[in-house]
């Protein structure tokens, strides 16, 4: 018996209409383990809004998504720029987005606060000039 | 139906379904594999094969099989000649089918002449759904929006397949023809006393056999008051030559702008006087639409309409028209009609809302048991890796990843893959080269002794 299934998806930074599909892999594959809609709920939108972010501000990164049974933990990691100010950059409504993907609807400055909402866990590490990772966390 | 035709994946769920493959045709290509948008079919030795609880219905196979190995299974008038008493429930479809119609009514009366006793327009039933739609929005603000409509069967299979969270977005409303069957039944047991419910048989005149699979295992109600399904495609001919002998049509229509224009995407939601709406048909432009509300990404729409063939019911595959004809055609048939015939307050409504519940089972789940299904998802990603990502379809399945699932779950092996499977042999070759070898110098030998013989 597996104890922890790992899913890893590439995020390709260069191209940003393929944004959010790994978001779709990952709910398809929770689906097929039966996990209950509301978790993959959970994560799907976690899991996507983080996945716009490293589009967005990192050129791309890795996303891994560890299964267990009570829980799914997410681990995004980029090699971006980095958040100098976490605190600020939780702020619902803050974002330092582009004009260019404002347009589409994105920049609306709540995806950090939202990754929190969904998850019960979220913890960011970040070094300026280096990159960010970030964990989360949803209980099953 | 033909002894050679063999109901496809015969025993795998309980629910029947309308493509019948033509074993004889089928050359076992892999067209009809990639098409599929629950990924249900497999080419099995050669020949397709479809898994009956992944089937929705859509036609998709059908359109594309270059061998026309697909069929669509649908009833015979003659199959019902014991009823006492027959009524036609001809489909808002029908009425764009043919280039000289100016009114519905000698449609209709050409309808009745086929051998029915009785024609009841699924329109009529249609804007009865139309303000049912317009009252639940107005009455139900805190259903979860968009809401989406139940008409199209094959839509709600797959949401009930693929998009297991959708499910509480469906109107719970009976489908236009379930309607009119119920109100044509209890229409001709009014007017004939002597007749008894079982006398009377209702036969839908279809443009798509996902209404086949419907009247079998019905959505929204235990039993389906339509007792047939026969073909649109099968009346043609005869209606045509019949209608241009009607001089005094006998029947008169009894639907408006709303419900003729149901036959095409974008009617449906246009009768709710509401701009907040989207309209999207084709199977592959509906999914995308059903994977933007999963994701939550649609916002400020009310009501969503989804079609699963290509420009709405008119685009199903038992009609004989070009979608887009049609639908041009019903735009200028519906010129000069009344808004609409039918109103609810002859109907109380409660009855046509859905009785059971919409079956919303998990088919994708590998198993019931999360360690099991744990297991699977683990062996399932490590295949995945293995295998070439060439999703070539070879193998039968249509991507790697649906191989990687099928030899988790027993159902296919590793060297389905001819990529894998060349490169063994390569392997093979070269260990025993010198084995080969030898066995090519005794050909050899064996060749000249015989030559010489």
């Amino acid at each position: 018996m597996a104890d922890c299934v790992r899913l890893r998806y590439v995020i390709d930074g260069e191209n940003f209409t393929s944004a959010g599909e790994a978001s779709v892999k990952v709910k398809r594959s929770l689906r097929q383990m039966g996990f209950s809609p509301e978790v993959i709920r959970k994560v799907s939108v976690a899991m996507y809004e983080g996945e716009i972010n490293m589009v967005i501000h990192a050129r791309g990164g890795v996303a891994t998504v560890d299964v267990y049974e009570d829980r799914i933990v997410i681990v995004l990691e980029d090699e971006g720029p980095g958040i100098p100010d976490i605190p600020l950059a939780m702020q619902a409504g803050y974002s330092t987005a582009p004009d260019n993907i404002r347009s589409l609807g994105f920049g609306a400055g709540m995806g950090l606060p939202n990754m929190k909402k969904y998850t019960d866990d979220m913890k960011i590490e970040s070094v300026v000039g280096k990159g960010t990772t970030i964990t989360m966390t949803v209980n099953v | 139906m033909n002894q050679k035709e063999l109901q496809a994946g015969a025993c795998d769920s309980p629910v029947t379904h309308s493509v019948t493959l033509d074993t004889e045709k089928c050359k076992g290509c892999t067209t009809c594999i990639k098409h599929c948008p629950t990924e249900a079919i497999r080419v099995r030795n050669s020949r397709a094969v479809i898994e009956n609880a992944r089937c929705i219905d859509c036609g998709e196979c059908i359109r594309v099989c270059s061998y026309k190995a697909k069929k669509a299974t649908y009833d015979k008038l003659e199959d019902f000649s014991s009823y006492r008493y027959k009524i036609a429930l001809p489909a808002p479809a029908l009425y764009g089918q043919f280039d000289e119609l100016t009114e519905t009514d000698c449609l209709l009366t050409a309808l009745l002449e086929c051998g029915f006793d009785e024609v009841f327009e699924v329109a009529s039933a249609a804007e009865l759904v139309s303000e049912y739609t317009r009252k639940y929005i107005e009455d139900n603000p805190d259903a979860p929006r968009p809401i989406i409509s139940s008409a199209c069967p094959v839509i709600v299979r797959l949401i009930g397949v693929r998009y297991p969270l959708l499910c509480d977005h469906i109107l719970p409303v009976l489908s236009p023809m379930e309607i009119a069957a119920r109100i044509a039944r209890s229409e001709a047991v009014k007017k004939h006393p002597e007749l008894s419910d079982s006398d009377i048989c209702v036969l839908f005149i279809s443009p798509c056999p996902a209404k086949v699979s419907y009247v079998r295992s019905p959505i929204g109600t235990p039993e389906s008051a339509v007792t047939g399904v026969l073909s649109i495609g099968d009346f043609y001919f005869k209606l045509r030559s019949k209608m241009r002998e009607i001089k005094e049509p006998s029947v008169q229509a009894r639907s408006g702008i709303i419900g003729i224009s149901w036959a095409s995407s974008g009617g449906e939601a246009s009768a709710l006087f509401n701009d907040k709406y989207l309209a999207a048909d084709g199977i592959e432009n509906v999914i995308k639409v059903l994977d933007e509300i999963d994701n939550g990404n649609i916002r400020n729409i009310e009501f969503v309409e989804l079609n699963a063939c290509s420009g709405g019911c008119v685009g199903g595959v038992l009609n004989i028209e070009n979608p887009y004809i049609a639908k041009a055609r019903i735009q200028t048939l519906r010129k000069y009609l009344p808004v609409s015939l039918n109103r609810m307050d002859k109907n109380p409504f409660s009855e046509y809302e859905f009785e059971s519940e919409i079956n919303c089972d998990y088919v994708v789940k590998l198993s019931d048991d999360r360690h099991e299904a744990m297991r699977k998802m683990a062996l399932i990603e490590e295949l995945s890796g293995q295998l070439p990502q060439l999703d070539c379809g070879s193998c039968g399945a249509p991507t790697c990843r649906a191989l990687a699932e099928d030899i988790v779950n027993g159902r296919a092996s590793k060297d389905d893959c001819v990529i894998i499977i060349k490169e063994k042999l390569a392997e093979y070759y070269r260990k025993n080269s010198s084995a080969f070898k030898g066995k090519e110098t005794v050909k050899k030998d064996d060749a000249e002794s015989g030559g010489k013989v």
